[in-house]
């Protein structure tokens, strides 16, 4: 069972904006989604975070209906899926990890497109291009063929085709997977003003800053299943500590480290070049030599899922 | 951007969807109406080209050889039966590249099911395009043969919509078997063991009636057939009671194959 802390960050009296009832997804003999229970609450920007392969892109894709669960019970602002699926589409905004742009078309041709899709009406149109346009910085190229665009381009689009008809809830599968630093900034900044403006945010990720840094409350999947979820400094608190012991040298040094620190029972990992040991407030005098540095997300996320990130 | 809070709540419900949302077709088909703008002159000279060139070629290689099968001259008859070789080409092949293209290779489709729109629309509104274009583009070979002294018919106007109705069964064997095939390569096959033969035992080019009695009876089966025989009797002002069958077959082969390639599609686009 998912260990839960409270996120204390948000509103309980609404319904959540997302909840999924014992989700199970095979493909074949995999088991790609494990009995998953998940609430989103509205308002919030939720990081789904997870190593590859650890059911979070499926979970995206099962909450617009393009993946149909195997069992359980999952719903999208208050509609039942996936029967009312299409109702669900109405009112959200989805930003696919893949770039799926029509790569013949010209940034105002595929948010107009879109804009139908999503029954904007035909007055309300063209404002909502040129604001869509605008809020992904894509004004002076607005006639411009996709396939002339830069990466960073194309992905602000297709943030900005997600958003063409308002919604109030905006899934985000990884949004900045392969990305420059740069890029990557920019759409933090514009994720940052959705949530400012009360837009409820779903975003899987595997990049532990983003989540520190964008999400108000983080939940950890691994193997098709959450298994922590809180606000990220909480979230470090119960499973890193306050603080982390890391311990640099030869590699004959860090195995006799780590030997130490299993001999204690004190929970470590190595971390790049260096060894580190959890909860180095704890330690006694018996504390091995090192640099005590702040317990971070990433620690956390080891200790949870045993995985290394990038 | 500005919070919603209450909208969203407030239109919930409000009316209860359609399987086939209008504004759902609308929208799929705004995309294909952009994207033929790019494209419309290339196709619109080929549609003009291809008919010129086999009332060209047919007409003074075996024009001069034929000059009447059965009672009609032999531009009458080449020139009806190209319309449905038109419909025929500008149909089941959008219908096997566009759609497999869109799907595999841009993923053009998952990006618009993410947005208020099902399987059956999607596909629903690129076959009603790729026919709609048929049933126009079908009009071509007529004129050509016009030029080449075919006389209008105010029945030639009926031929849009046959070319509609047989366009919409091929689009959506097209779409039928991109849904199965597995690389881009297999249409191959599917263009020459299925489409060749069925364009030309059509009596398109040489009546069916000259082919073996077993050929005979397999070409009932070709819609195709049905099509040349409705656009022949639509386009020289011989309709008869007969041409209801025609027209039943053609629907039949619309309603089967629509059904199939959502069927099958939708197995695939759906995980």
């Amino acid at each position: 069972m998912a260990q839960q802390l409270d996120p204390g960050t948000h509103e309980r009296a609404q319904p959540p904006a997302i909840s999924l009832r014992n989700v199970v997804k095979r493909f074949g003999s995999i088991v790609a989604v494990d009995g998953l229970n998940l609430a989103v609450p509205a308002g919030v920007c939720f990081g789904l975070l997870g190593p590859n392969g650890a059911g979070k892109s499926t979970t995206m894709r099962m909450l617009t209906a393009q993946a149909l669960a195997d069992s359980g019970e999952i719903e999208v602002l208050g509609y039942e899926l996936p029967r009312e699926s299409k109702r669900a589409r109405m009112e959200m905004g989805v930003v696919p990890q893949l770039d799926n742009l029509d790569v013949e078309l010209t940034c105002r041709q595929i948010l107009t497109v879109f804009a139908r899709l999503y029954r904007v009406p035909g007055g309300e149109r063209a404002d909502a291009v040129r604001r869509a346009l605008e809020l992904a910085n894509l004004g002076p190229r607005a006639d411009t063929i996709v396939r002339e665009l830069s990466g960073g381009m194309r992905r602000r689009l297709l943030v900005a085709r997600g958003l063409i008809h308002r919604p109030r809830l905006v899934l985000l599968d990884e949004p900045t997977v392969g990305l420059d630093p740069q890029v990557r900034q920019e759409l933090w900044t514009l994720i940052d003003g959705l949530r400012s403006e009360g837009v409820t945010v779903l975003m899987s990720t595997h990049y532990i800053e983003e989540a520190e840094r964008l999400a108000d409350v983080v939940a950890v999947m691994s193997q098709g299943k959450i298994v922590a979820e809180g606000a990220p400094a909480e979230l470090v608190r119960a499973y890193a500590g306050e603080q982390v012991l890391e311990i640099y040298g030869p590699p004959e040094q860090l195995a006799a480290a780590s030997d130490t620190a299993a001999r204690h029972g004190w929970q470590s990992r190595r971390s790049g070049p260096a060894l580190a040991i959890m909860r180095a407030e704890t330690l006694d005098g018996d504390a091995p030599e090192g640099v005590r540095r702040p317990a971070n997300l990433e620690d956390a996320f080891v200790a949870l899922t045993g995985e290394e990130i990038e | 951007m500005s919070v919603q809070a209450d909208a969203p709540v407030a239109r919930a419900r409000a009316r209860p969807l359609r399987r086939l949302e209008p504004a759902a077709l609308a929208g799929v088909m705004s995309r294909d109406v952009v994207i033929f703008g790019r494209y419309w002159k290339a196709t619109t000279f080929s549609s003009i080209v291809q008919p010129t060139i086999y009332l060209l070629a047919f007409g003074l290689g075996f024009g001069t050889l034929v000059s009447h099968i059965g009672h009609l001259k032999y531009v009458e008859y080449v020139a009806t039966g190209v319309v449905a070789t038109a419909v025929l080409f500008s149909s089941a092949f959008p219908g096997m590249f566009n759609t497999f293209v869109r799907w595999q290779f841009q993923r053009t489709y998952d990006a618009m099911l993410a947005a208020p729109v099902d399987v059956e629309e999607l596909i629903t509104a690129e076959i009603l395009w790729i026919s709609l274009r048929a049933g126009v583009y079908g009009l071509a070979p007529l004129l050509v043969g016009i030029a080449f002294g075919l006389d209008p018919d105010p029945g030639m106007l009926l031929v849009a919509f046959i070319g509609f109705l047989t366009g919409f069964g091929f689009a959506s064997f097209g779409v039928l078997i991109a849904a199965v095939a597995k690389t881009i390569d297999n249409f191959n096959y599917v263009t020459s063991a299925v489409l060749t033969p069925l364009f030309l035992v059509a009596g398109t080019f040489f009546p069916v009636s000259a082919l073996p009695a077993g050929v005979r009876t397999v070409a009932q089966f070709n819609p195709l057939y049905h099509c040349v025989q409705l656009v022949r009797d639509a386009s020289l002002g011989s309709l008869q009671l007969s041409d209801l069958g025609h027209a039943a077959v053609l629907l039949a082969f619309a309603v089967l194959m629509w059904r199939l390639a959502i069927w099958q599609l939708s197995k695939r686009l759906i995980d």
